[in-house]
């Protein structure tokens, strides 16, 4: 990229192209050019903690043989911790980190730009605060995403070339562990987690950037405080917890509705099969969810539009 | 068409009346200096110009309504907000690239021939450059954009003489062309002087005083009075006094200069000087009445 921006030096022919595409512009992609550029983290992160799951797998490798020689003789549930966990572990972390990131980028894009001054930058030029809130938003909720996917199905190919690699060099052989993981429907199962993961934390991310908005400082508690706060303040007023319950709903509710419990005799895990998507696209909390996202997305812009410069 | 008209334009605060009831006009191809102490509203009325805050009455630039057209607006506007808010994390070429991408007047050779005469390096970012190189970046940007307005709100402010000269020589030289209008606020008045062609002085939401330059140069004299005519000038009602090195100096608003040439040195005051006179007098009087 740099490279292709630093020849200066354009023949006249190509000034001439220049010139008749000058006027076509993309705020959009542009917007959300700048947000990668700005956010690094967002593929730092995900490449950082799967470059560290990947040199303790490395590590572990060398016991490895002996392991799966060993569960041969163990219960099913047992070889799975032994061969599959780490892998689910691994795949946990990077989906994890992503979730950490778009958290972080949430609660600071919006409050940043206004106390550094650069969003008086940013507003001397023609793009609408839509266009720049959708560009924001779009990164926790397609950016990252798909980011973490990509660095979390290929880390799982690596880890399994590795294993495969030394199992199969005089080894015990690979088909226990082939068994345990099998990769096209732990893929897809991490796809789905994924997307049933961010829409379901749409919400939470739209109050994120609708606090950052708003907030002068301190936007980390505003964000954190206040639903806490209102959550308490209903327990002793009313001894009730619907607003406590909403939120527990809201953090970890997805789980109940996209994957069914796994049966108590089953006799191999195949997440595949434990899959809801049915359930979980027809339930109205995801769709009210949705809803109360789109209005703090909303809230978002008309904050950034109204709120004084600096 | 004026490039800007306002009639009644007000803006308020919580409990403080930032403008309070502006009338100006700025026709096109105009450089206007916008002078005032701090607070006076200055900033305030930039901000209605540019879009960035709700006002009360009518507010016209470029023919569009700024807060409700403020994306139709920037693309025939342009601003420099004051130094050091072009984003630390950027780099020069991703500033470039991205202004290019978002901007449909923007002149990539241009601001490139403008950058390549700087020591601002392409890959450096925003925070590893000076002040003034920060300046040169911004500037460099801006003037690539075929804009009909510009609007400067103390552009060079911390930053050293030198770069200050050069900033204003760019604008003129290399951007200025008369169907541009810039208005410019700063508190180096003198430095600009040279470069107006209008000035306005504002002062707690109103404006105090608006007159072109070819007016300020007819109407202003400064006299430096021989000792034994103070009291002959005094008679002409001047609108300042002052002492400087035991003589006395006066302000005089439309006194012709065969008039005053008798009674001694006469020459044209600066703004600053008429700022002075007419802002200086208005704020002892208050501070004598407080």
């Amino acid at each position: 990229m740099s490279t292709m921006t630093n020849t200066d030096s354009l023949g006249p022919g190509m000034q001439g192209v220049r010139a008749q595409t000058a006027s076509r512009t993309r705020p959009f992609y542009w917007s959300l050019r700048r947000e990668i550029w700005e956010h690094r983290a967002i593929y730092i992160a995900p490449l950082a903690v799967a470059g560290l799951v990947l040199f303790g797998y490395l590590i572990k490798l060398s016991r490895l043989p002996q392991l799966v020689r060993h569960a041969g003789t163990l219960p099913w549930w047992k070889q799975y911790l032994e061969l599959a966990l780490p892998f689910a572990i691994a795949m946990a972390s990077v989906l994890i980190t992503g979730l950490i990131v778009a958290v972080f980028y949430c609660i600071g894009t919006l409050g940043n730009e206004r106390r550094d001054r650069s969003i008086l930058f940013w507003k001397s030029l023609p793009v609408s605060d839509l266009t720049t809130v959708l560009a924001k938003v779009t990164i926790p909720m397609a950016v990252i995403p798909v980011v973490v996917t990509v660095i979390a199905l290929l880390l799982q190919l690596v880890l399994l070339a590795a294993a495969t690699a030394v199992l199969s060099m005089g080894g015990p052989g690979t088909a226990s562990l082939w068994a345990h993981w099998p990769v096209p429907q732990m893929s897809l199962t991490v796809i789905y987690l994924v997307v049933t993961g961010t829409l379901w934390y749409a919400p939470i991310y739209g109050w994120l950037l609708m606090v950052s908005a708003w907030a002068r400082r301190m936007t980390f508690l505003w964000a954190v405080l206040t639903p806490i706060g209102v959550a308490v303040v209903e327990r002793i007023a009313f001894d009730t917890s619907y607003i406590g319950g909403l939120l527990r709903y809201r953090l970890k509710g997805f789980l109940d509705l996209a994957f069914v419990q796994p049966p108590r005799n089953m006799t191999a895990i195949d997440p595949a099969a434990l899959m809801t998507p049915a359930h979980f696209f027809g339930s109205p909390g995801l769709w009210i969810g949705l809803a109360v996202a789109a209005a703090f997305f909303a809230a978002a812009v008309w904050l950034r539009r109204g709120r004084e410069p600096a | 068409m004026s490039t800007i008209e306002a009639r009644g334009l007000r803006k308020t605060f919580k409990n403080t009346i930032a403008l309070d009831g502006v009338d100006l006009r700025v026709e096109e191809g105009r450089i206007l200096g916008l002078i005032g102490p701090n607070g006076a509203g200055k900033s305030t009325l930039l901000n209605c110009v540019l879009g960035l805050i709700p006002f009360q009455g009518e507010l016209n630039v470029i023919g569009l309504d700024p807060w409700r057209a403020r994306d139709q607006l920037m693309r025939e506007v342009c601003f420099i907000a004051d130094v050091a808010v072009l984003p630390r994390w950027m780099r020069v070429w991703q500033a470039i690239d991205y202004v290019e991408g978002v901007h449909p007047r923007f002149d990539r050779a241009k601001a490139e021939a403008f950058l390549a005469r700087t020591q601002i390096k392409k890959t450096s970012r925003v925070r590893e450059l000076s002040k003034g190189m920060v300046t040169q970046l911004h500037l460099a940007l801006v003037m690539a954009i075929d804009a009909k307005l510009l609007v400067l709100d103390e552009p060079t402010l911390g930053l050293d003489l030198l770069f200050r000269k050069q900033f204003y020589e760019s604008l003129l030289n290399d951007y200025f062309d008369r169907t541009r209008t810039i208005i410019v606020t700063t508190h180096q008045v003198e430095e600009i002087q040279q470069i107006l062609t209008d000035m306005m002085f504002i002062d707690r939401g109103k404006i105090a005083l608006s007159c072109s330059m070819e007016d300020f140069e007819n109407r202003y004299v400064e006299l430096t009075a021989r000792p034994d005519s103070v009291g002959d000038a005094r008679a002409l009602k001047p609108i300042h006094e002052r002492q400087m090195l035991g003589r006395t100096i006066l302000l005089f608003d439309g006194v012709g200069r065969d008039r005053l040439g008798t009674l001694g040195d006469i020459r044209t005051p600066s703004i600053a000087d008429l700022f002075v006179a007419v802002l200086g007098d208005r704020q002892q009087a208050q501070g004598a009445a407080a």
